[in-house]
């Protein structure tokens, strides 16, 4: 593993995404040994075992599992849409189980959350559907004609404004949503699959859109996926979910990096695949005995590549990439590479101890 | 002998206003019913067990019984309220029992359609249920409610044909009295003539309406 670990945590503290630093302490959101248990006649479901985390302000903080899990169940003891059989949640430094009705409707207007399928009202306009959660509150209507609008430019929709939701696409839909949840100034965005509607491209401008929520807003969001993607894309940190357990917990790199268990290892796998492919598996069978061939994951800049042409420069041997997949998380690269190296047998030895040297975690594989 | 136009006139008004006040209090009786029928089902805003399945059989009942029974049966009841129990006033209060509850099941299904999504937004915005039912609920249903009211009102027109029985009067009355009693073809025809033409611009009225509120 080398000093990889260490490199992590110095890339995580530099490039932190979202410059938390001063207030990377604050919970907003705290979970604490939450269960639920869903009794119906038949049978007992098991949704919540235990849940125990804490998201702090700032965060854009993503649940990840499979159907099934409990993160939606999760996602929903926040606002209290599902009241948890036992255990904690606390927002804002409430426990908000313990909150009467009228104090939880309060906290409620400081908890904004969107949809997979949206929800909006289908026989109001877009104007009338982001007024909604102020007209709710009864505040004046200036100042609601002000916010909505505010609102709408934020989210760039402003032409919109007289338009049915049904005269939209669904990346808009999902606009509107956003603009509503935001209308009453909240501290915390929850997301509920917020674009697993969507098609990639809207995915990723929706994406783009929540991450200014989180920086120009400072508004702390907390969002359920299936897609590890979305978490690639947008979170710092993240929990892993299966069961109704958290399996895995972490900043989004190390998850990334290092995954403990075998469902993180597969999420991880659909967004950085580290397979070799059956087309290389076929050249390393044909070439068997003359080469070696290597895995290197590297995270950070100054690995990977580079580290390759040194080698090839260095040491009497060919470098050949056969499969190769960088991505970039918070703005840091991550990948795999499946590097073959031809030559003399002891110059490869060298080379791969040279290897090992450097930033990166590097395999024989064959 | 045959009816003289004023009869017609007559009994035109007598319908209208039977099945104009009745639909009032029907709508009232029936949307209040409603909107309780869904509100306190299981896991919905105000979920009640007692008030629903109290609610749920009564309405049930009221639905089961003909209106020429309901009429007749409910003499003294409608003695109470309107101190009498003949003529087109106490003809309105077994219209509205009548009315009432079928009225209530047809909200209940226009609400009923309303996405469970909308409500779970609404209650993370902090909805009071009063508001849920309000701004949400019904807004969402509107153009559907529209169409239940139009179809319960068609019905009443129906049932007014009966209230002869307790000398309400009404064109169904004249067509009975005069048309098959009497043996006048051409009171039947005039009275069903001008009950398609009542029917007819009641639907055409309440599809532009709801048409509109639609907005398509």
């Amino acid at each position: 593993m080398g000093n990889g670990p260490s490199v992590l945590e110095a890339s995580i503290t530099t490039h932190s995404p979202i410059g938390i630093q001063n207030e990377r302490n604050t919970s907003v959101v705290e979970f604490h040994d939450v269960h639920k248990l869903f009794t119906s006649k038949e049978k007992t479901t098991v949704a919540l075992k235990g849940v125990t985390f804490t998201v702090n302000k700032g965060d854009i903080f993503g649940v990840i599992g499979f159907s099934g899990a409990g993160k939606s169940t999760l996602l929903r003891t926040v606002n209290l849409l599902e009241r948890p059989t036992s255990g904690k949640v606390i927002v804002g430094g409430k426990d908000v189980t313990k909150l009467s009705v009228a104090e939880l409707r309060n906290t409620k207007k400081d908890i904004g959350m969107i949809f997979q399928q949206f929800h909006l009202l289908e026989t109001k306009t877009v104007f009338e559907n982001v007024s909604m959660p102020l007209l709710l509150s009864q505040t004046p209507k200036k100042q609601i004609q002000d916010r909505v609008f505010e609102l709408l430019s934020f989210v760039g929709l402003t032409e919109k404004a007289k338009h049915y939701p049904d005269q939209l696409s669904g990346g808009q839909k999902q606009r509107v949503g956003i603009a509503r949840a935001l209308a009453t100034n909240p501290s915390i965005l929850l997301c509920d699959e917020a674009t697993s509607a969507l098609d990639p491209e809207t995915t990723a401008s929706i994406l783009q859109l929540l991450k200014r929520v989180n920086k120009e807003y400072n508004i702390t969001i907390l969002m359920i996926t299936h897609e590890m993607n979305v978490i690639k894309e947008v979170c710092n940190r993240v929990a892993v979910m299966s069961q109704g357990e958290v399996i895995e917990l972490g900043n989004v790199l190390d998850v990334f990096a290092n995954p403990q268990t075998e469902t993180a290892r597969n999420f991880v796998k659909s967004v950085v695949p580290d397979n070799i492919p059956p087309g290389v598996f076929r050249i390393l069978e044909a070439n068997r005995g003359k080469s070696r061939i290597f895995k290197i994951q590297f995270i950070g800049e100054g690995s990977g590549q580079p580290m390759i042409s040194q080698v090839a420069k260095r040491f009497k041997c060919d470098a050949n990439v056969l499969f190769g997949n960088i991505t970039e998380l918070q703005g840091i690269p991550f990948g795999n590479l499946i590097v073959e190296l031809q030559g003399s047998e002891p110059e490869i030895s060298r080379a791969y101890q040279f290897m090992l040297q450097q930033n990166a975690i590097v395999k024989e594989i064959l | 002998m045959e009816v003289s136009s004023a009869q017609v006139v007559q009994a035109i008004y007598e319908t209208l206003y039977m099945v104009g006040v009745s639909l009032v209090f029907a709508t009232l009786i029936g949307l209040s019913l409603g909107i309780l029928l869904v509100v306190t089902r299981k896991g919905h805003i105000l979920e009640n067990q007692a008030v629903f399945s109290t609610l749920n059989p009564i309405i049930n009942v009221l639905r089961s019984v003909p209106f020429i029974i309901l009429l007749v049966a409910i003499i003294p009841f409608t003695r109470l309220i309107v101190g009498t129990s003949i003529g087109t006033t106490a003809a309105i209060v077994p219209l509205v029992i009548y009315t009432g509850p079928y009225i209530a099941r047809l909200v209940e299904n226009s609400l009923l359609e309303v996405n469970a999504g909308i409500i779970e937004a609404a209650e993370a915005m902090g909805a009071t249920p009063v508001q849920i039912i309000f701004r949400f609920l019904i807004p969402e249903t509107l153009g559907s409610l529209i169409l239940s009211i139009t179809t319960a009102t068609i019905g009443l027109i129906g049932a007014t044909a009966m209230a002869g029985a307790v000398g309400g009067g009404g064109i169904g009355d004249l067509a009975i009295t005069y048309g098959y009693q009497r043996f006048s073809t051409i009171t039947i025809v005039a009275t069903v003539v001008i009950l398609v033409i009542m029917v007819q611009s009641l639907q055409s009225f309440g599809n532009v309406l709801a048409r509109r509120i639609r907005r398509k």
